[in-house]
């Protein structure tokens, strides 16, 4: 696969509200391949950036109903097809009797869809990204707010792009290479 | 998801205390937090502990294996009373597990974000708990191998499964699910932070380490917003459990007929007692930890004040409980039902008994003042009260209850033996030894929690003109 030597251009911003500020304006001029990161959840920053929903829900809903099918489908078939007992004449398929570990399996699968399915859409692990590159970008955990426009993008050019961030007044604009 | 984006100025007005001392910025959280972990040595009273916690853990691993060896005998159970510390310990360990995910997952729906500096701690203790209470169930029977088959549905050529009429059997899967799902909690939680660990430790094996376990966390935007939905979906989904499971360990008792644990009140009267006993260990935890650790800035006076406040909410309702089982016992008109309530206060563990009502309902009535709700002295002494009198509570309902029953040729008594100590002495042990690896180890706050409280973190402007 070829690559393009440059990942992006990323800038940096002093607070969130600058940061949200010029994410909106990168935005209005009409980058779509972009991203911000920043040290804790700002939810203007992902409106900005054109992200509203994630299909998290839909995943842990599936896991959930995975978790009950399974645990009424394995209590069932161990009490009344593989090993059943009768206990004071109850009947075998005493479902009231199930209804716990129905639940307790519906969350524990829901609750680990929503783990699993929150890592995997965000593609992670992922041990090497090319915004690690950049040596400031280790205060992105710490009290750094970063933009970045990704190569990808159709309406990107080095220079224009770089000039364009430079004019949104950031603590500092970087190349980021592969 | 907006459930997660706290003002920060609100919870100050309410309370007198704030939740975070002025003067702190992001950079300073950050480095606070990490420094603790990743700069500094290992304190001298972390090694002294460690050394006392380590060794009683140890004194239980050979009792353990001394009871595999011999069996079951050792113990003081005995017919009529076969249950003895092995539940009674896990019923206490499990019950003080619930506070950590009250405060994590409950106070985080109600968005009450004073829980954002204790949570983290809080959880942990609550994986410690329930370890502590799991050992129980994997060794009552002194033959381990077979709780694989008894315990669980386990494929064997013998063709045998668990009898799921059993409460017994559920038990084992809310206990299991429990702290599957408050592990998932802990370590979603954790993530965020083990990234900033990894960017700011000095040595180059802490970056490899908090870097694998970061998972190449980078703070994206649309990771953010997928991991607060994660977030907000485990919280909404270990409300449910954490009061599930409490009330399915009162089951074990409930669903029988032995006289004082054939009650409704149970369930109810089990996940409050539970919360009780696990804001107490909470207490217990948070003074020493933010007067060593200097973090009194960040776990203020506030908290352990509402965490008072709560003890005192939840040992009223375990106090009506009492008064509820009393009651129905002279209603209801059983004369079995009437001679335990007799028993339990005139027979031969009434100083049990009378003990239980002075620590879990008395002498906690002194946090309606407030002197007493902020002078940390007191909130530690009371809050060992507590955990004695919950610890108590569990001994008189799995003792008293079985020792005298239907068939006076059939009582018993129960003493425990050096063996049932050195076990229970021995969790205490595990569970210290535990928490202060994971204060040595991992940021005991969060740190991208607490820079969510500060004023800095909030968007000024309201207009976002696409969305």
């Amino acid at each position: 696969m070829k690559h393009p030597s440059v990942f992006g251009y990323l800038a940096e911003f002093e607070t969130p509200t600058e940061l949200v500020q010029a994410a909106e304006k990168v935005y209005a001029d009409g980058y779509r391949k972009i991203d911000t990161y920043s040290p804790f959840p700002i939810e203007s920053a992902a409106e900005a950036i054109g992200f509203h929903k994630s299909r998290l829900s839909l995943i842990v809903l599936i896991g959930g109903l995975t978790g009950l099918a399974t645990a009424f489908g394995m209590q069932y078939w161990i009490s009344v097809i593989d090993y059943p007992i009768n206990v004071g004449g109850r009947p075998f398929n005493s479902w009231p009797s199930f209804i716990i570990v129905c639940f307790e399996l519906t969350v524990l699968f829901s609750a680990a869809s929503a783990v699993i399915g929150m890592f995997a859409l965000n593609g992670l692990p992922m041990p090497y990204h090319p915004v690690f590159n950049v040596q400031r970008f280790v205060d992105a955990s710490n009290d750094g707010f970063f933009l970045i426009i990704e190569a990808t993008d159709p309406k990107f050019d080095a220079a224009e792009t770089e000039s364009f961030l430079k004019s949104l007044s950031p603590a500092g604009v970087w190349e980021v290479p592969y | 998801m907006s459930t997660h984006i706290q003002r920060p100025g609100e919870d100050v007005a309410q309370g007198v205390f704030p939740v975070v001392e002025p003067g702190h910025t992001f950079a300073t959280i950050t480095e606070k937090i990490s420094a603790v972990i990743v700069r500094r040595g290992t304190p001298l009273w972390w090694l002294a502990g460690f050394l006392v916690a380590f060794g009683a853990m140890n004194v239980m691993l050979m009792v353990i294996g001394y009871l595999f060896y011999r069996g079951v005998g050792i113990w003081g159970i005995n017919i009529p009373i076969g249950w003895g510390f092995a539940i009674i310990n896990f019923v206490w360990w499990i019950g003080i597990g619930h506070a950590g995910t009250l405060i994590s997952a409950i106070l985080f729906l109600l968005k009450q974000s004073w829980r954002n500096s204790i949570n983290r701690f809080a959880e942990a203790m609550t994986l410690f708990a329930v370890m502590c209470a799991g050992l129980f169930p994997l060794i009552h029977t002194g033959r381990p191998w077979l709780a694989a088959y008894w315990l669980f549905p386990v494929p064997l050529t013998m063709g045998v499964w668990p009898q799921f009429r059993s409460p017994l059997i559920w038990d084992v899967f809310a206990v299991s699910t429990y702290f599957t799902v408050s592990l998932l909690f802990w370590f979603v939680g954790l993530v965020p932070d083990l990234a900033s660990l990894r960017d700011h430790a000095p040595h180059r094996w802490q970056r490899m380490i908090y870097g694998m376990l970061a998972m190449g966390w980078r703070g994206s935007a649309r990771h953010w917003v997928r991991y607060e939905a994660a977030y907000l979906i485990l919280a909404g989904l270990a409300t449910p459990l954490v009061l599930s499971v409490h009330t399915v360990v009162s089951f074990d008792f409930a669903v029988s007929l032995i006289p004082g644990w054939h009650t409704t009140i149970f369930p109810p009267y089990f996940v409050a007692g539970a919360i009780y006993s696990g804001f107490a260990m909470v207490v217990i935890l948070a003074i020493p930890i933010r007067s060593l650790y200097g973090l009194k800035d960040m776990i203020t006076m506030r908290h352990l004040e509402n965490s008072a406040k709560l003890m005192l909410a939840t040992g009223l309702i375990v106090g009506y409980g009492y008064a509820v089982e009393a009651f129905m016992a002279w209603y209801g008109n059983n004369k079995f039902e009437w001679f335990l309530t007799n028993n339990r206060l005139f027979g031969p563990y009434q100083y049990f008994y009378w003990a239980l009502i002075a620590c879990n309902i008395v002498i906690p009535q002194v946090f309606w003042s407030k002197k007493f709700r902020t002078s940390t002295f007191w909130l530690f002494v009371i809050s060992c009260v507590i955990l004695v009198g919950m610890w108590l509570e569990r001994f008189i309902i799995v003792v008293v209850s079985l020792h005298r029953d239907f068939v006076p040729s059939s009582w018993g008594f129960y003493i425990p033996t050096r063996y049932d100590w050195a076990i229970f002495i021995g969790t205490l042990g595990m569970f210290t030894t535990f928490m202060l690896l994971f204060l040595r180890a991992l940021p005991a706050i969060s740190i991208s929690e607490m820079k969510l409280l500060l004023p800095e973190a909030e968007v000024k402007h309201a207009e976002v003109k696409h969305a």
